[in-house]
This record gives structure tokens, sequence and C-alpha cells, in this order.
């Protein structure tokens, strides 16, 4: 059959052959049947699975983040704890030396001012005695030289000064031995 | 054996200008085959290329994204990603933007095959032995209109109801008034029964007027060769060049406004009526 003729017996472009809609139905019902039953489930399923891969992957570097910062933090605050430290048991080595200078300046400063009261208080005390002594020796020297003035009568001018002079050098003795 | 008209190549005529024959330009017989199986008739059974055409075109298509999406990996090859970003351009592109993610997950499987099924048919225009493109001839984009208008017809009435449905395709707004009734009809011809018929035809014509205008150019470049014809043959054949080129992206765009119209009348049919 000549196409021209059956061109010129449909005399339309626009009406179809039932055979090329049914050929036109199954190839497009082939594309369709692999597409959605198959081919693209599967894709899906492999990009749902990169999505939570990468969102994974994001939140696990999150979390690393995260905890490194924690790390960091805990870090930061124990050095400062640290550094506090350091600076408190300074102070307070410097307290404790100031303390113990001043205490020990305090005990020297009174140990001294013992030691010059010791001084002063045996100073009078030797001073006392010494003069209870001189008074005891000089009313006792006194009363031996005058007992002897008038033991010996005042024979004469020699004796006397003899006797003076015996006086004087016994007590320079005494002195020595005193000494 | 005489030669059939619609037959025989621009090459096999073997006449050229100034020989004495006329400009055997191409026309309503340049979209008739004779069948390669059967014989040619409304609703006799026959097979010819351009159902040839269009199965292979579904096998390459299915064999491309089964290479593609077999076995995906979480790491994709070259090849899946090249489909993966197919399939991202419809689903996202086109599905999600006039659908919205929630109502159109539902829809992509369709709207993916429909793209890329409408596509290759298209392109089949430009395949070297093939050059011709199926969607051409009005069969094949009428039966995918039709699967098209048939899903959001379903999905209006389910949506909506037997009276909500009809009230969605004739546009009932109380506000209209008295134009109402006169807005109803026009919104029901335009939506029920225009509808298919220009989403198909925007298809088919486009394919078509590309087709005849490659034959055209192409029979033009051969015929003129003669005498001071070949000047003319060169342009036209730099314009076959150019009509190439061209129509590459037309196969493009007609295969995304297809499925961008297709997926615009779903809206309207999953859109709430106030």
């Amino acid at each position: 059959m000549n196409l021209l003729v059956l061109a010129a017996e449909t005399e339309n472009p626009l009406f179809p052959p039932i055979p090329e809609l049914v050929i036109g139905l199954i190839a497009f019902v082939i594309v369709f049947g692999f597409l959605a039953k198959k081919l693209l489930p599967n894709i899906n399923k492999v990009l749902d699975e990169r999505r939570e891969a990468i969102e994974g992957g994001i939140e696990k570097a999150e979390a690393a983040q995260t905890e490194a910062q924690s790390v960091l933090e805990q870090y930061k605050a124990q050095l400062a704890e640290a550094r506090h430290e350091a600076a408190r048991l300074r102070q307070e080595a410097l307290e404790q030396g100031t303390a113990l200078k001043e205490e020990l300046r305090a005990e020297g400063q009174r140990q001294r001012e013992e030691i010059i009261a010791a001084g002063h208080a045996q100073i009078a005390a030797d001073r006392k005695a010494a003069s209870q002594a001189l008074r005891q020796d000089v009313g006792k020297l006194a009363t031996d030289l005058a007992g002897k003035l008038v033991g010996e009568s005042l024979e004469d001018h020699a004796r006397q000064s003899r006797t003076i002079d015996r006086f004087l050098s016994e007590l320079e003795e005494k002195a020595e031995a005193a000494r | 054996m005489s030669p059939d008209p619609t037959q025989v190549l621009a090459f096999e005529t073997d006449c050229h200008i100034f020989e004495g024959c006329g400009f055997p330009g191409p026309g309503l017989h340049s979209f008739l085959f004779e069948p390669l199986w059967g014989e040619a008739g409304l609703t006799s059974v026959y097979f010819n290329k351009p159902m040839l055409l269009a199965l292979l075109g579904s096998i390459i298509i299915v064999a491309f994204f089964w290479v593609a999406f077999g076995k995906p990996k979480v790491v994709p090859g070259k090849l899946q990603m090249v489909a993966e970003s197919g399939y991202d351009f419809v689903r996202r592109g086109i599905v999600y933007e006039t659908l919205g993610k929630k109502e159109g997950e539902k829809y992509v499987p369709f709207m993916v095959s429909l793209f890329f099924f409408v596509w290759i048919l298209n392109v089949w225009s430009i395949v070297p032995v093939a050059q011709f493109p199926v969607t051409s001839i009005i069969a094949y984009p009428a039966i995918l209109a039709l699967l098209v208008y048939a899903t959001w017809m379903s999905v209006t009435f389910k949506r909506h109801g037997f009276v909500g449905g009809l009230k969605n395709l004739t546009g009932y707004d109380k506000s209209l008034g008295g134009v109402l009734p006169l807005v109803m009809v026009i919104e029901f011809f335009s939506n029920v029964l225009v509808r298919p018929f220009t989403h198909a035809v925007r298809l088919f014509a486009n394919m078509f007027a590309g087709h005849t205008l490659l034959l055209l150019f192409t029979i033009a470049s051969w015929y003129l060769l003669n005498g001071i014809g070949i000047a003319y043959a060169g342009v036209s054949f730099v314009m076959v060049l150019v009509m190439t080129a061209f129509e590459l992206f037309i196969q493009a765009v007609q295969a995304y406004v297809f499925v961008l119209l297709a997926c615009s009348y779903l809206q309207g049919a999953l859109a709430e009526h106030h």
C-alpha cells in the first residue's frame, strides 16, 4: 500500500494509529517499571546512606571538637589553679619568712634587753654588796683603828705612825686578798 | 521496483538543480514509514522504524540507569554521578519545585521516567542512522499525555471527591458572582478537554517542525549541489549544522517542558480548593 495514499486517506498527522500508541505505552512502561521498581529505590537508599554518612561525620567532628574544647578548658582551669596555688604558696612562704624574721628579731631584742637588764641588776647588786661590805669593813676598821689607837695609848708619835702604817698595809693586804 | 517517494532519501534521488527535476521537499510523507513487518494501517498490526526506535530508547535508558544505579555506591563512580545529577535535576529541579518535597516524592519515579523517555525519543532526531524524532509522530506524545492526564484526573477526584473534583476542574469560585457560569464552562473546556491535546501537540509539533527543518536543509544541500547552486548548497549545509545544534537544545527543552507541564497539572489537582 502506498503510504502517500494512506496519508491522503487519514489526512491527519494528528490521528494516532493504535499500534503506535500501544508500542509507545509498552516502551514507556518498560522504562517506568525498571526505574520505579528497582533503580530509583536503589539510588534513593544510597543517597539516604550518603546523607547519613555525611551528617554522621559532621556529628562526629562536632563531638570531637566539643570534647577537645572541654579538655582544653579543663587544662586551662588546671593551669590557672596551679598558678594560683604557686602564687599562694609563694605568698605564704613570704609571709612565713617575714613572720619568722620578725619573731627572731623580737627574740633577739628581748634577749638583749634581758642581758642588759641582768647586767644592770648584777651591777646594782654588786655595788650594793660592795658598799655594804665597804661600810662594814670601814666601820670595823675604824673601830679597830680606834681600839688600837686607844690601846697603845698613843706612846709616841712614832708608834702612832707605825700603827697607822701597819693598818694601812693590812688594809692593802686584805684588799689584795679580796681581789 | 519503482521508487516509492516516501522511501527515497535525498541522496538517493541523485538529481540536482538544473537537471530538470523538482525539489523533493519534505512533507507529511517524510513522517510515514513503510512497516518493517506487517502492513500499515490505523488498526492493523505492524512494526516500523519509529516503534523500533521507541523500544530501543527504552532499552538504552534502562541499560544506562541499570549500569549507573544497579549497584550504587555511597561514594559514586563517574557514571553514577552523571546519572545522579540527571535524576536530581528532575527530582529537585522539576518535581520538588512544583509539587514540594512531601507531595512530590510519590511522583518522582513517574516524572523521571517521563523526562528521560521523552528526551531520548527526541534525541533520536540527530543520532546518525536513526535520524528521526519518535515524538514527531503524534501517537507517542499522545499516549504519554494520556498517562499524565489519567494521573492528575484520578488525583483530582481522589483528593477532592466527585463534587470537589468538579469544582477544582471548573475553577469554581463563588466570589466571581455572575460570570461564574461562564468561567466554569471555559475552565472545564480548557482543563478537561484541551489540556491533554495541547500537552501532546506541543511536543509533537516542536519535534515535527524541527525534523522538517533539518530535512529541508539536508535535502537542499544535496539538491543544490550543481553549478551556481553549490554556493547555496554551502549555506544550506551550514544551516544543517546550526539546526542540528539548535535541535539538540530544543530536544532537551521540550522534554523539560513536557514534564514541567505534567507536574503543574498535578499541582493543580493536588491544590486545596478555596
